[in-house]
């Protein structure tokens, strides 16, 4: 029985993966066809990068590849879960679960962003991230089925990883914002926006929503530092020791505190935030990169 | 030629006020955040003395001259370096001095009353107004009041506030910082640490001679060890038989507590120590201890006993070594414990499985002069055996014995022992409040919203309603829209 959901865990990622890749496809149409629309090709006027255009004929791509989008995420979800029946404990023992969980909680946070506000134009992004990391996983990362070692053991296994993999997917859409409004910005000191650019939102609007995330995303943050904290009290007798992924955590930590000070107390905003949010962003990244993959330390578990 | 520059005069409590006030400026306390988390990095690249030991050892020995270098620096003990501590200490302060004035200002705040009304509302942000009378004054008034705004009444004017909560939180999680740097502080001044290896069957009595390694805090000595005995009944590890990977282990043990005659049965397992008062006891490691006896020519037994093996991969091949210092001359054993005994052509003898299906006693005998009379501490795993001579090589089933030149050896069976980790840390308490009440203010800070509502009514009969967002809190357009439609729905 546990073989059978090992294999519908697999299975389901597969199918994700494509699905995920069909999204990606239907999202780069969608953007193309506003590049080469013909009305522009055929204007006559000379000044055609000025035009506003009529979203109306990319509509059915957008929507084709939204529905994509809430496809793959039910099937990686299937997936997740039958890889958590399928060992008999939560799917977050190693990093090819990890990597599985980490896209699901990423692709989730933009689902749930989207029914507030019109982030299509970052599925391109998410569709594109959710699939290399799943590449990556299968290929890469991937173990099999199996049960968990005894420093695992422990209900806060559950608290301490959610908080930390949700935590990770904010912060890294909240990056992908930040990247996002970079490029425009520099794109409008160029001499304003391309086209296929002119549908994406203004950038008080990027960076708004750019930190919003963060604030939000912070308090969990911390909460998992501090979950994690508890955790290694009854595993390993001390709740801090300068771990490398402690230590991470902790500058990952540091670097979003002085981004929210920056903001909020010195009034940041535009690049230099983008900037601060980019460099704290990327010291998540490097923790759960390096100190899984190259490091030492008490959170490098079986093989992965 | 020399020339004087007049320079106002400062004097030292002038100096003394500009650097509090530089020291305590936002700007600084933020680079002295950042300056911390790059000062965390080298921790993080270095092997460090207080986690592994072993690796700085290595590294001393394979880059010696760039070791000494980095050990200057303190590079080794990152975190207890003078230069980590300045930063930290430094932020801190910087961090008192801007909290505790803001605090005292933000009381004094709470209990004042919101500010005036504004001359001219309509330059307020969402300003609307409608023809009323005193009726829808009064309605938004209660509403005010019932939402519980905090209301300053004037001649015909409300001014009201509210979400102080904001600064609450903001404040609330600061000191809360300050409460953790308290706790960690106790913890490393008051606590102790200790360890110790037990054989199963055997007992732990926490005196200090029976640690195998202990340290304590700055300002205590042997007296905080709580004098309670372990006594290891049965340890029980379980294997992934696939993988190899452990999935269990489980101890069980009879604990009595300090100064008590009865003991009572306890298990002891990773994820859950063992406490007695302030002190908690952890399962860390386990391994073999082979049981072995060694005889002379003459049949007299020289040693009889259990020899802790340390453990070196996943499948538990331990290493660990036997001496002999009363026999003549002396012998020493360098010796390999496999649990599931098989030979690999590139590394002889190896273990396929951290479970004793097929255990096997792999040794070298030397004879000469241990070097135990020296006076340099040795590892007791090891042998220096540069004053010996190897005089046989075997290996040995539970039960055999090997006779040599100068004796015998039996390896009559083997035990496992358990790493008892044993720490006493009266600070953590403060740091998980502490942690606590950070997590609540952080939360009120960042989701508290301060706005003020101002109402008035003109003796023409008009009501203006405005508001003001602080931080541009969200939500004050459709709040203010919510009271307007209360204050004109006439019931």
């Amino acid at each position: 029985m546990q073989t059978t959901w090992a294999y519908i865990s697999n299975y389901s990622i597969y199918s994700a993966m494509a699905v995920f890749a069909l999204s990606f496809l239907a999202h780069a149409f969608e953007t193309a066809w506003a590049v080469r629309s013909p009305e522009l090709a055929d204007s006559a006027s000379g000044n055609t990068l000025n035009r506003t255009f009529d979203y109306t004929r990319t509509e059915r791509a957008a929507r084709i590849a939204t529905a994509m989008m809430v496809l793959a995420f039910l099937l990686l979800f299937v997936g997740v879960v039958a890889r958590g029946l399928s060992n008999g404990h939560v799917p977050w023992g190693n990093m090819y679960e990890f990597s599985i969980t980490g896209a699901l909680a990423f692709t989730g946070a933009y689902l749930v962003a989207l029914r507030k506000h019109d982030l299509r134009w970052l599925g391109l992004f998410i569709s594109i991230a959710a699939l290399l990391t799943l590449g990556t996983a299968v290929t890469l990362l991937y173990r099999d089925s199996a049960p968990l070692v005894p420093a695992l053991k422990s209900t806060w296994l559950v608290i301490h990883v959610i908080a930390a993999i949700i935590s990770g997917g904010v912060f890294l859409l909240s990056n992908v914002i930040a990247g996002a409004f970079l490029y425009l910005d520099s794109m409008e000191r160029r001499g304003g926006r391309k086209p296929w650019a002119k549908r994406l939102p203004e950038l008080e609007t990027l960076d708004q929503l750019s930190y919003r995330l963060v604030a939000f995303v912070f308090p969990l943050w911390t909460f998992s530092v501090i979950a994690g904290a508890i955790w290694a009290e009854s595993a390993w007798g001390r709740y801090w020791g300068w771990d490398p992924k402690e230590t991470w955590a902790f500058i990952t930590w540091v670097a979003y505190a002085a981004y929210l000070h920056a903001r909020v107390t010195i009034g940041w905003r535009g690049r230099r935030a983008a900037w601060l949010c980019l460099f704290a962003g990327s010291t998540f990244l490097f923790n759960y990169v390096y100190v899984n993959v190259w490091g030492t330390g008490k959170h490098t578990y079986s093989g992965l | 030629m020399s020339s004087q520059v007049e320079v106002p005069e400062l004097g030292a409590g002038g100096l003394a006020r500009f650097a509090w006030r530089q020291l305590t400026s936002m700007r600084t306390a933020l680079i002295l955040l950042m300056l911390l988390g790059v000062a965390a990095i080298p921790g993080s690249l270095v092997p460090q003395r207080s986690q592994n030991p072993m690796a700085v050892r290595q590294y001393f020995i394979d880059n010696p001259q760039s070791a000494r270098w980095i050990d200057r620096f303190s590079g080794f003990e990152v975190y207890s370096s003078p230069w980590f501590s300045a930063i930290y200490i430094l932020l801190f302060i910087s961090l008192i001095g801007c909290v505790l004035p803001r605090s005292i200002e933000h009381f004094k705040a709470m209990r004042a009353l919101p500010p005036a009304t504004p001359k001219n509302l309509s330059r307020m942000e969402f300003f609307s107004s409608f023809d009323g009378n005193k009726a829808n004054f009064d309605k938004g008034a209660a509403w005010l009041k019932r939402k519980r705004f905090r209301i300053r009444h004037e001649n015909g004017a409300i001014s009201a506030e509210k979400g102080y909560l904001r600064e609450t939180g903001n404040l609330l999680f600061h000191l809360s910082l300050i409460l953790i740097l308290v706790g960690i502080s106790v913890g490393s001044l008051f606590g102790m640490r200790g360890e110790a290896i037990v054989n199963e069957g055997e007992r732990f009595i926490s005196v200090p001679t029976s640690y195998d390694t202990l340290s304590f805090g700055k300002l205590v000595n042997e007296d905080v060890i709580d004098p309670f005995i372990i006594e290891v009944e049965d340890f029980q590890a379980d294997y992934d038989p696939v993988t190899a990977a452990p999935r269990d282990y489980t101890a069980k043990v009879r604990v009595t507590n300090p100064g008590e005659e009865s003991s009572e049965e306890k298990i002891l397992k990773v994820n859950s120590p063992l406490t007695f008062g302030n002190t908690r006891v952890y399962l860390q490691a386990n391994g073999y201890a082979p049981i072995v006896t060694v005889r002379d020519t003459a049949g007299y037994v020289v040693f009889q006993g259990p020899v802790t093996f340390l453990p070196q991969d996943g499948f538990l091949k331990s290493i660990g070594s036997i001496k002999v210092p009363d026999a003549r001359p002396q012998l020493g054993f360098v010796a390999s414990f496999l649990p599931t005994y098989s030979r690999s052509a590139v590394d002889g003898g190896i273990s396929l499985f951290p479970e004793a299906l097929d255990p096997r006693l792999l040794f070298s005998i030397w004879e000469g002069d241990l070097g135990l009379d020296t006076g340099i501490p040795q590892s007791v795993y090891r042998i220096d055996t540069s004053e010996m001579s190897r005089i046989a090589l075997s290996s040995l089933k539970p039960g055999e014995t090997f006779n040599f030149s100068a004796g015998s050896i039996t390896f009559e069976s083997f035990v496992p022992w358990i790493n008892l980790q044993i720490v006493n840390d009266p600070g953590k308490a403060y740091a998980l409040y502490g942690a606590i009440a950070a997590i609540l203010g952080l939360l009120a800070s960042l989701f508290g919203r301060r706005r003020r509502i101002w109402i008035r009514i003109t003796p023409s009969g008009v009501v203006e309603v405005a508001g003001l967002a602080k931080n541009g809190a969200p939500g004050l357009e459709e709040e203010l829209a919510l009271l307007t439609a209360h204050m004109r729905d006439e019931k």
